[in-house]
């Protein structure tokens, strides 16, 4: 790929590709800034015409805003330390030999296949059901009052049901990542004296560093819009309401295009800046 | 110190017995070299001493105080591997003051003697790097400046040099075989290859499939080799093997002649043949003989200036004072 020719070449041939990813990406885009400055109410008028800055004013102003930035993070943050510290430890676990590690992996990985809905539908009702869930029957066996999770700990349910979600994924890239370890290099250390500890963190830590900032990355993008988990458990109830749920209720519930197309706008710009923070501090890992 | 004994030391990888019942002693400030063919056991054992495998029976010994079931890092051993097995995201001076580090030295001491190893492996300009930005024997020389600023009592090397190519690996045999001069310390190295063997050892150890074929100097084991497969292993070109009538006539199963023992001739010799392939190498040339009548090839090394061609008639006289009798069962006679 070195020479002008083959350059221009490979510009022509990824051409396709990325007018498809433009188109794909540019047009809903200039269509939420297109919304997002009119006044349109599908039911109530439909599009009425210009409307400024106002959409934007009333989103920043509307009490529910700050809280929902401050829910998205804390769900982000606290998805991302809870898969990345276990996604550790089980990646070490699974590299260890063991009987049954086949079906041990596949195990892990399984719930990785299980889609959203399903999978907060399971936890709501089989699990964290204040009557009939499995952690109510476990805390009446210990003679405790059942906890009302998706009411009395929701966003902590929320992070919960998430992570269960998220930690296959985390788990598998760091499971690779350690499976390329050199093991000499653990040899090296076990004979300069670090015992397992020293050599977890002055060795396969920052081998790993790169895979964790991989999955934080990537992990990060899908839970800036993580959803279905919370349509289908809290509906936005007890502090779970995230910035990506309330956009959805300015359009769906109140019906006002307009200040759902504000609030998508905001939500871009709050994405922007967690990548930039995020590229800031892990991102330096990947140019090596 | 690093009087390391090995005593009826055994192992086995699951039912696969690697080595065998071995006897072994290597005494402080000695260079040791373990040859054999790939395969024989020659890492497993290195291993073995340096505790990175567990000994499945017998005992060992380092400075006559039992070090079987003590872990690696109390050994007081130091290796350097073959993949050199840097710390990839360490500078060079992190990489040669991690294991000081680990020893909870304090910043001065290490700094003092990271510099020295440094200075010692020509490194001091590279110690800001990292391994990525080095080359092959740079690297290599990392690995062994990891090694010594710990001062243990014996070095293990499992084929340090085997990623580096023919010129290095002559540079750095020579800075190797200077080091040990420097420290005397105790060193054990492994490699197949039986010239880095034969310069570098005090006293080499032949394996075979995880046996001892035979202990002794370079030289010991050029001139006196024990057996058959010691006779082909040392020396390079390979001695020539004869069997059959001549065999017969002096008492021996085989004969044995290395090629810078046979003296050639265009008018008359003892032995006479075809020229086949022949090597130059400047200083000498091999010649691969055949239709001797003796073997499928007799190999011939002779001065440089030797001009014999491709399908030349050649005759050869064998010196008969390093001429090497061999029973059938491929043991040395006399
Ligand atoms: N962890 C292991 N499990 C099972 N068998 C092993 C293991 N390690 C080594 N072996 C076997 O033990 C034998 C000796 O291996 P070793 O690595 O000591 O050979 P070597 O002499 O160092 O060879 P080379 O010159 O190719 O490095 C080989 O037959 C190898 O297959
Ligand atoms: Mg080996």
């Amino acid at each position: 790929m070195a020479t002008r020719h083959s350059r221009s070449a490979a510009r022509l041939m990824m051409a396709p590709a990325v007018i498809l990813l433009l188109g794909w990406m540019l047009v809903p885009l200039t269509m939420t800034l297109w919304f997002s400055f009119r006044k349109y109410l599908p039911l109530r008028g439909g599009d009425l015409g210009w409307a400024g800055l106002e959409n934007y004013s009333r989103f920043v102003s509307s009490s529910a805003f700050w809280p929902s930035v401050q829910a998205t993070l804390i769900i982000v943050g606290g998805v991302l330390a809870i898969t990345v510290c276990l996604g550790i430890l089980l990646a070490l676990l699974l590299d260890q030999p063991m009987w049954g590690q086949g079906v041990v992996r596949i195990l892990v990985i399984a719930p990785f296949f299980v889609m959203p809905t399903v999978s907060a539908l399971v936890w709501k009702n089989m699990f964290m059901d204040p009557v009939n869930g499995l952690f109510a029957h476990l805390f009446k066996a210990f003679g405790a009052e059942p906890v009302s999770w998706l009411s009395q700990a929701a966003l902590p349910s929320i992070i919960l049901i998430v992570s269960w979600q998220w930690l296959p994924f985390a788990t598998l890239i760091l499971l690779t990542a350690i499976q390329s370890l050199d093991r000499e290099q653990l040899e090296a250390a076990e004979m300069d004296g670090a015992p397992p500890l020293k050599r977890f963190w002055h060795i396969i830590l920052p081998h790993l560093s790169r895979a964790v900032t991989v999955v934080i990355l990537i992990q990060t993008i899908f839970l800036l819009s993580v959803f279905a988990e919370i349509f289908v458990t809290t509906q936005g109830a007890f502090g779970t309401r995230t910035l990506t749920y309330l956009i959805f209720q300015r359009v769906l519930e109140s019906q006002n295009v307009g200040l759902g197309s504000a609030g998508g706008v905001y939500a871009i710009i709050l994405a922007n800046i967690v990548a930039l923070f995020l590229m800031r501090i892990v991102g330096k890992n990947l140019d090596r | 110190m690093g009087r390391i004994t090995l005593d009826k030391v055994t192992k086995s990888f699951g039912a696969v017995e690697v080595i065998p019942p071995l006897d072994l002693t290597i005494e402080d400030g000695e260079f040791t070299v373990f040859v054999g063919p790939s395969g024989c056991g020659k890492s497993t054992l290195l291993r073995l001493i340096a505790g990175l495998e567990d000994v499945s029976s017998g005992q060992i010994r380092i400075d006559s105080k039992d070090a079987t079931d003590v872990p690696p890092a109390r050994r007081g051993l130091a290796m350097v591997f073959q993949s050199y097995a840097l710390y990839p995201h360490m500078s060079v001076r992190k990489n040669i003051a991690f294991p000081l580090r680990m020893a909870r030295m304090d910043r001065a001491e290490i700094d003092r003697r990271v510099e020295a190893a440094a200075s010692v492996l020509n490194l001091t300009d590279y110690l800001d790097r990292r391994p990525g930005q080095l080359s092959g024997g740079q690297r290599q020389r990392v690995a062994i400046g990891r090694a010594i600023v710990r001062e243990p009592a014996a070095f293990l090397f499992d084929e340090p040099l085997s990623n580096l190519d023919a010129a290095l690996r002559v540079g750095m045999r020579l800075e190797i075989s200077e080091l040990h001069e420097r420290l005397t310390t105790t060193m054990i190295y492994v490699t197949h290859d039986q010239v880095e063997a034969m310069t570098m050892a005090d006293r080499i150890v032949v394996l075979r499939a995880g046996h001892i074929e035979q202990v002794g100097s370079p030289l010991e084991l050029y001139r006196t080799p024990r057996n058959l497969f010691v006779a082909g292993f040392i020396g390079s070109p390979r001695m020539n093997f004869i069997e059959g009538e001549l065999a017969r006539r002096v008492g021996a199963h085989t004969l044995g002649i290395r090629p810078e023992h046979i003296a050639v001739s265009d008018s008359g010799g003892e032995w006479s043949g075809t020229v086949g392939v022949s090597e130059h190498l400047g200083s000498d040339t091999m010649f691969h003989v055949h239709g001797t009548g003796l073997a499928e090839t007799i190999t011939v090394r002779a001065d440089g200036e030797v001009g014999f061609k491709h399908g030349d008639r050649i005759h050869m006289t064998p010196r008969p004072d390093a001429m090497h009798r061999f029973d059938a069962a491929g043991l040395r006679i006399g």
